[in-house]
């Protein structure tokens, strides 16, 4: 117990922290918008697969990182728009259509891997994000590693969430957001297309979902493998249900799930003697689902979730 | 652009909006095939002779297509009520567990009981696997997606943590496998020369059960009602939670009963790969299927020969296997549009 109790005074824990919620901040916010605008995507296991996929791979050919990002980002928007396509305008069952473009987006990474990369054994690795040096504040004692000794797109994970929370409850765009995932008919009787606020919603939220994924080859490691996103997408899902559909909780939702993982992973090395790896491993999903339980009844979904709109046709 | 309700949908629009819609699949993965630089006939003639051409083919199509064949039921069973599980990778799994754990020597009767007593704790394990996300859902209404999805995660590293540790076979020279199940429960062989095994036999009826059930009973009507319309289902006084209970077991049961027909006819021990996803293309069966328990047969066998197909595909010619994933996706999708279109009208105004 002596033993855990020290984890959380080493800096490396925090920091390892801070780097295993960034993918699932994006994730989570990117799936929060979604369903803000009243769709489920449950697109974003593969969404994150190709964000992952092919941001690496435009370093990889020799692409500059961050154009990688827009590039990742832009990706997911396509099949953003695809899903909002089946869903928005066709009006398609979302869990199905989600899931159909789940294994769209990671079978086109895959394929698209391999044909770019025939016979990689060892798979080839980019120059990833450097930390960077904080002038001062990386060297202070237990907070400049912790803190200060991260990649510049670390900190832009962490940045997007004010940006999110100013625009979705802030701005006219936001407000049409909110009350597409509520209310479609109460915009459209203002005169704002439900369809082209939902489309955008989902758009942009894939584009994150995306960038999320693509912290992982981009940051946190630097090669791509088949198995990398490994449910991470399902965990956001849970997190945003967890988080009651509030951006800040989904902050601090992802930062006390990531911080269970790093102690998880440092947990092992301490009583790993005594209990098999495998059920460290499982810990994640179990607490998600425990996550779920506990906010089940107080969550408050958005009314018109999974509701499809269709003018003129009543609800 | 609108879509406008049609009022009637003729019975050859039906039957003809899968085969278009996987038509409309296969042209847009040719894209892919062009990338590649191999030419499109070539690419799907080695598909086609892969999964079809020979009597070896079939056979193997065959016996991939009877996993295929119990998840897509489980998953068709389970969207008919609107009960979204995706977890039957999991529940094949807890199905295979079950099988082992019986049927390596635990108990040895006859063979015309040992096999079925494999099926009934293969099926009550994966039914069991879906207790904690119904009781979720009924109570606490924890979405059933996430719950059922994360399981399987959970799930896989409990076998693996069995397999590497108390259930490793120590004959096994270091695999992480368990001891091969006796002979008395092994599913005998069907077919001459293959490794075509009873559970084809054994899907086949389940799904012809399950159209029976949801066709003609009480309760295939309960679960259809359900999944039409929840609230006017209970105004009619049809217990939802106790109809979804009933489908989850079903259909945990059904993806149970894959597990078994691997285990015990295909492999012979239980693995870590022993299934490469059959749980999650179940879902794409069910919805190639439109959801219909005999519709599944056919699909399962579509789906099959494309994975089938594809391995044979990518050692003829060079493209990569991943083909075979992305043609599925793109049928789910073109599926899914086409059925909609059989029911609404696009106007273009």
């Amino acid at each position: 117990m002596i033993d855990l109790f020290e984890i959380f005074l080493t800096a490396g824990f925090w920091a390892a922290t801070i780097r295993i919620a960034c993918p699932l901040i994006l994730g989570t916010i990117g799936e929060l918008i979604c369903e803000r605008a009243g769709v489920l995507n449950l697109g974003i296991e593969g969404i994150m697969t190709v964000g992952a996929m092919s941001g690496w791979m435009w370093v990889y050919q020799g692409g500059d990182l961050w154009t990688g990002l827009v590039f990742a980002a832009f990706v997911g928007a396509l099949f953003g728009l695809l899903h909002s396509l089946f869903t928005v305008y066709l009006g398609l069952s979302q869990h199905v259509s989600g899931i159909g473009i789940t294994m769209l987006a990671s079978s086109l990474s895959f394929f698209v891997f391999r044909m770019m990369l025939p016979s990689s054994t060892t798979p080839p690795k980019i120059v990833p994000f450097k930390p960077i040096h904080v002038p001062g504040l990386s060297d202070l004692p237990f907070f400049g590693e912790a803190l200060f000794s991260h990649t510049p797109m670390t900190y832009l994970c962490f940045a997007i969430v004010p940006v999110v929370i100013y625009v979705l409850y802030r701005t006219p765009v936001g407000l049409a957001v909110r009350m597409a995932g509520e209310s479609p008919m109460a915009i459209e009787a203002q005169g704002i297309n439900v369809l082209t606020v939902r489309t955008g919603a989902v758009a942009a939220g894939s584009a994150l979902m995306a960038v999320g994924g693509a912290y992982l080859t981009m940051s946190a490691f630097d090669a791509f493998y088949f198995g990398m996103i490994n449910g991470r997408g399902w965990i956001c899902v849970a997190l945003v249900i967890f988080a009651s559909w509030r951006p800040g909780k989904a902050l601090l939702g992802a930062l006390l799930f990531a911080g269970l993982d790093a102690l998880q992973v440092r947990a092992q090395q301490v009583a790993g003697a005594f209990i098999p790896y495998q059920f460290f491993l499982m810990l994640p999903y179990v607490l998600s689902i425990a996550a779920m339980v506990i906010m089940a009844r107080r969550a408050r979904y958005p009314k018109a979730l999974l509701v499809p709109f269709r003018r003129g046709e009543r609800i | 652009m609108r879509l406008e309700p049609r009022e009637s949908t003729s019975v050859w629009l039906v039957l003809a909006a899968p085969i278009l819609a996987i038509g409309a699949a296969l042209m847009l993965s040719s894209g892919l095939v062009l990338w590649t630089g191999e030419s499109i006939t070539a690419a799907y003639g080695a598909l086609l002779k892969g999964a079809f051409g020979s009597r070896f083919a079939v056979a193997e199509t065959l016996t991939r297509a009877t996993p295929l064949m119990l998840t897509g039921l489980a998953a068709a069973v389970a969207f008919r009520a609107k009960f979204w599980n995706i977890g039957a990778e999991g529940q094949l799994y807890c199905g295979a567990l079950a099988a082992t754990y019986f049927g390596t020597g635990l108990i040895t009767l006859h063979p015309l009981l040992m096999i079925p007593l494999l099926f009934v704790v293969g099926a009550l394990a994966g039914g069991a696997a879906l207790a904690l996300p119904v009781y979720l859902k009924s109570k606490l209404k924890v979405d059933e997606v996430v719950t059922t999805l994360l399981l399987n995660f959970i799930i896989l590293l409990f076998v693996n943590y069995l397999l590497e540790g108390p259930w490793r076979d120590p004959m096994s020279m270091g695999w992480p496998q368990a001891a091969p199940i006796i002979d008395e429960g092994v599913l005998p062989r069907i077919m001459a020369k293959s490794r075509l095994h009873l559970g084809l036999i054994i899907a086949v009826i389940s799904a012809v059960l399950i159209w029976l059930t949801m066709r003609f009973t009480v309760w295939g009507y309960e679960i259809r009602a359900v999944g039409n319309n929840a609230t006017a289902a209970t105004f009619a006084g049809i217990s939802v939670n106790g109809t979804v209970l009933r489908v989850a077991l079903i259909s945990g049961g059904l993806a149970g009963f894959a597990g078994v027909t691997e285990v015990a006819g295909l492999k012979g021990y239980l693995t870590l790969d022993l299934s490469p996803g059959f749980g999650y293309a179940g879902i794409a069966v069910a919805m190639l299927a439109n959801l219909h328990p005999l519709g599944v047969i056919v699909s399962a066998i579509f789906l099959a020969g494309i994975y089938v197909g594809a391995d044979s595909m990518s050692r003829a010619v060079n493209i990569p296997n991943y083909i075979a994933d992305v043609l599925v996706a793109a049928s789910v999708l073109c599926v899914l549009v086409s059925l909609m279109l059989t029911q609404y009208r696009v106007k273009w105004r």
